[in-house]
């Protein structure tokens, strides 16, 4: 099995620690991992903004870097919903139809590919579970509280695995934390009145760590946390399932 | 900043109101989840709305005739109304030849797409709205904010002092028992006195040729039961094919809505009462065009629950207002771009694609896909920004090639320790502003697996 690690352009910058927790755990896990060093972005940000004609080369160019995989794993259910979706507009070859299969969310591939029921690690802390959307509405991780279907969660299935761990009930499990891509930028004071309103939730309910299956979202809130010097902590799933402490 | 993103940002300047709006929504969202997870078939239900509403759209032209041929038959008169305008001469028109000086109201979303109060009040003829959120914006003169709770910006204090200027209530009083009782008196008055009434429709039945309007408060039949004259005007897409189809809908609306089993009055109205009159008017305005758009056609699935509205995060804390137009939040800013593409350029960004529109949407509305597709029109069809527009193609060739991506983003890391504080979180920093930027580490993870592992 070849496994392609797909480390998004804003984690790659900006928080190497959850590129070296992923490819650890896969390494720990078993997997022979390999990373394209040539990748670079899944080309959201364009697409999002309206500019999805504008991002097509750098389609192009993550489908060259991974088309020889049979499984592009990532830590992002954001960029794994993109390229499975949006990657409708490319001319759909062979090579296209089978990264957009392949490509899954780091939670995805542990349950449902390697199918692990166990983890080697402990995080004895109090964690708020934060349900990025396109993990949660793109790709289906978990059941949103909208629908009215047997209650599932594959975030939570993998941090019930983690010893010590005690997960915080939320009265909003799964609203919107305001990041949205440019949606921070072209709308900042909704975006942060939406991540000071998680950040409180959180807070009140007695949580030191905020995780969550992007990074992107963390980024937003610890954005807020650092300027209004909250004492909350923000880690990727994967540095909790890999073992990280704080 | 775009216009939604200016307005929203004055909503948001009294948090305290924000606050209260969004508790206010979120509690009606949660009223609906209660009833919706008492219905073990929710989401068959939903499906099956979906696909009546397919169906139906996909044989529009059919099922109108057939509804106008079987409302024929019982007497009504149906009229055609390609825009608004040919909505309002037309609603003139059989006001004028009754001699019609006053008329009622019951809450249509459609007229006031269509600007009837206006274009009535301008010919000397007394509209007045008998929903009690209505009739408090039609007295603030202001438009609705969400299309199911009409006044659902305003505080009981502020209908309080409204009532005291325009009903002469006491000065203070914002109990809402003694507010609404005066409302109640008020508008008792003005039902005696109307002559003829008028109704939006929720749903239309094409084999029975009835319509069928769904309120809480009984106003469309103390309207309709009083005057000589009745008028429903309905949008083309409010066809149903059968009357069996209905318990779907009526299920599914009113819990979506506000989390009620059913509204407290299902009004059926079929023919004209004894020596009375009834006016169907059937409505375009702009529905065949959206209904040929093959990526947006879904849109006109719905049934003005609102349900899209409550659960949406932006919608919530910026208030209906912020939208510019009749029909707000998440539905609205799908609706719009095919209304006016440049007017409305900004509504498609006023999300962050989140989802929970479409999950909560009793008829399955594709609604956070449509938000993306029209970005992607918008942007084709130049209404971006050029600051935008510009940021993006500078951006798609950063990330088209490994080494430009890894030269700016080692540029990026390195800016951001080298340079002082204030020279990065300067004015146009509009990220900073109210959140730190992350910290550039010296290594990308790219550098660490180079040093670190073998190349691949």
């Amino acid at each position: 099995m070849k496994i392609g690690l797909f480390i998004p352009c804003y984690i790659d910058q900006f928080y190497p620690q959850v590129g070296i927790a992923t490819l650890e755990l896969l390494e720990k896990l078993g997997c022979q991992v390999s990373y394209p060093s040539g990748q670079t972005c899944c080309g959201q940000p364009m697409a999002n903004t309206g500019c999805e004609k504008e991002a097509i080369p750098t389609y192009q160019h993550f489908v060259r870097q991974f088309k020889d995989f049979d499984y592009i794993v990532t830590p992002s259910g954001s960029c794994a919903y993109h390229i499975r979706k949006h990657y409708d507009v490319l001319e759909q070859s062979e090579e296209v139809k089978k990264v957009r299969t392949n490509t899954l969310d780091i939670s995805e591939f542990l349950l449902e590919k390697l199918g692990i029921s166990a983890l080697d690690s402990q995080f004895p802390h109090k964690v708020g579970l934060h349900n990025s959307c396109h993990g949660l509405r793109g790709l289906r991780l978990g059941t949103g509280s909208e629908r009215v279907l047997t209650q599932q969660s594959k975030l939570q299935t993998l941090l019930h695995m983690v010893k010590g761990i005690e997960l915080v009930e939320l009265d909003r499990s799964d609203e919107c934390c305001g990041f949205g891509g440019t949606f921070a930028i072209n709308e900042p004071d909704i975006s942060v009145a939406m991540g000071r309103d998680r950040l409180a939730e959180h807070e009140k309910k007695g949580v030191e760590v905020i995780t969550a299956g992007d990074m992107s979202c963390l980024m937003h809130l610890e954005g807020i946390i650092r300027r209004e010097k909250k004492k909350l902590q923000v880690k990727h799933i994967v540095e909790i399932l890999n073992g990280t402490s704080i | 900043m775009s216009q939604h993103a200016q307005k929203a940002a004055e909503f948001i300047t009294n948090q305290e109101r924000m606050k209260w709006h969004d508790e206010s929504l979120w509690f009606v969202r949660t009223k609906r989840d209660k009833a919706t997870h008492g219905i073990p078939e929710w989401e068959q239900l939903r499906e099956l709305g979906s696909q009546i509403k397919n169906h139906t759209l996909s044989n529009l032209d059919q099922y109108l005739e057939e509804f106008e041929k079987n409302a024929l038959q019982n007497g009504v008169q149906v009229h055609w109304a390609a825009n608004a305008a040919e909505h309002n001469r037309i609603v003139h028109e059989i006001l004028a030849r009754q001699e019609v000086q006053r008329i009622v109201k019951s809450k249509s979303m459609l007229t006031e797409e269509c600007g009837l109060n206006e274009f009535l009040t301008e010919k000397g003829i007394e509209v007045v709205d008998t929903d009690l959120g209505e009739r408090i914006i039609q007295l603030r003169e202001e438009p609705p904010s969400h299309i199911v709770m009409p006044a659902i910006h305003l505080k009981k204090e502020e209908i309080g002092e409204l009532f005291h200027q325009k009903l002469n209530t006491e000065k203070g009083a914002s109990d809402p028992k003694y507010l609404t009782e005066s409302a109640r008196q008020h508008l008792r008055e003005k039902f005696l006195s109307a002559q003829a009434a008028l109704t939006g429709v929720n749903f239309a039945i094409a084999e029975t040729g009835g319509v069928v309007v769904c309120t809480n408060e009984g106003n469309a039949d103390m309207g309709v039961h009083l005057c000589p004259v009745q008028i429903h005007s309905m949008g083309i897409e409010k066809v149903l094919p059968k009357a069996e189809h209905l318990g779907v809908f009526t299920r599914l609306l009113a819990r979506s809505a506000t989390g009620q089993p059913i509204t407290i009055f299902t009004s059926h109205y079929h023919r004209p009462k004894p020596e009375g009159e009834m006016h169907i008017i059937i409505v375009d305005n702009g529905r065949t065009a959206q209904l040929g758009r093959e990526d947006f056609r879904n849109s006109l699935k719905c049934i003005r629950c609102g349900a899209c509205m409550n659960t949406c995060p932006i919608y919530r804390r910026s208030g209906g207002h912020s939208y510019g137009y009749t029909v707000p939040g998440p539905i609205g800013s799908i609706l719009t771009p095919g209304i006016d593409l440049k007017k409305y350029s900004d509504l498609p960004f006023a999300s962050t694609l989140c989802g929970s529109c479409s999950d909560v949407c009793p008829v399955k509305i594709n609604i956070h896909e449509q938000l993306y597709r029209w970005r992607q029109i918008i942007s084709e069809e130049g209404h971006l920004p050029s600051s935008k527009k510009q940021g993006m193609r500078i951006a798609a060739r950063v990330l088209s090639k490994s080494t430009t991506y890894k030269f700016g983003g080692k540029m990026a890391r390195w800016a951001l320790r080298a340079f002082p504080r204030f020279f990065i979180y300067n004015r146009l920093n509009v990220w900073g502003k109210n959140r730190e930027l992350p910290e550039a580490p010296k290594q990308s993870f790219q550098e660490w697996y180079q040093k670190n592992r073998k190349e691949p």
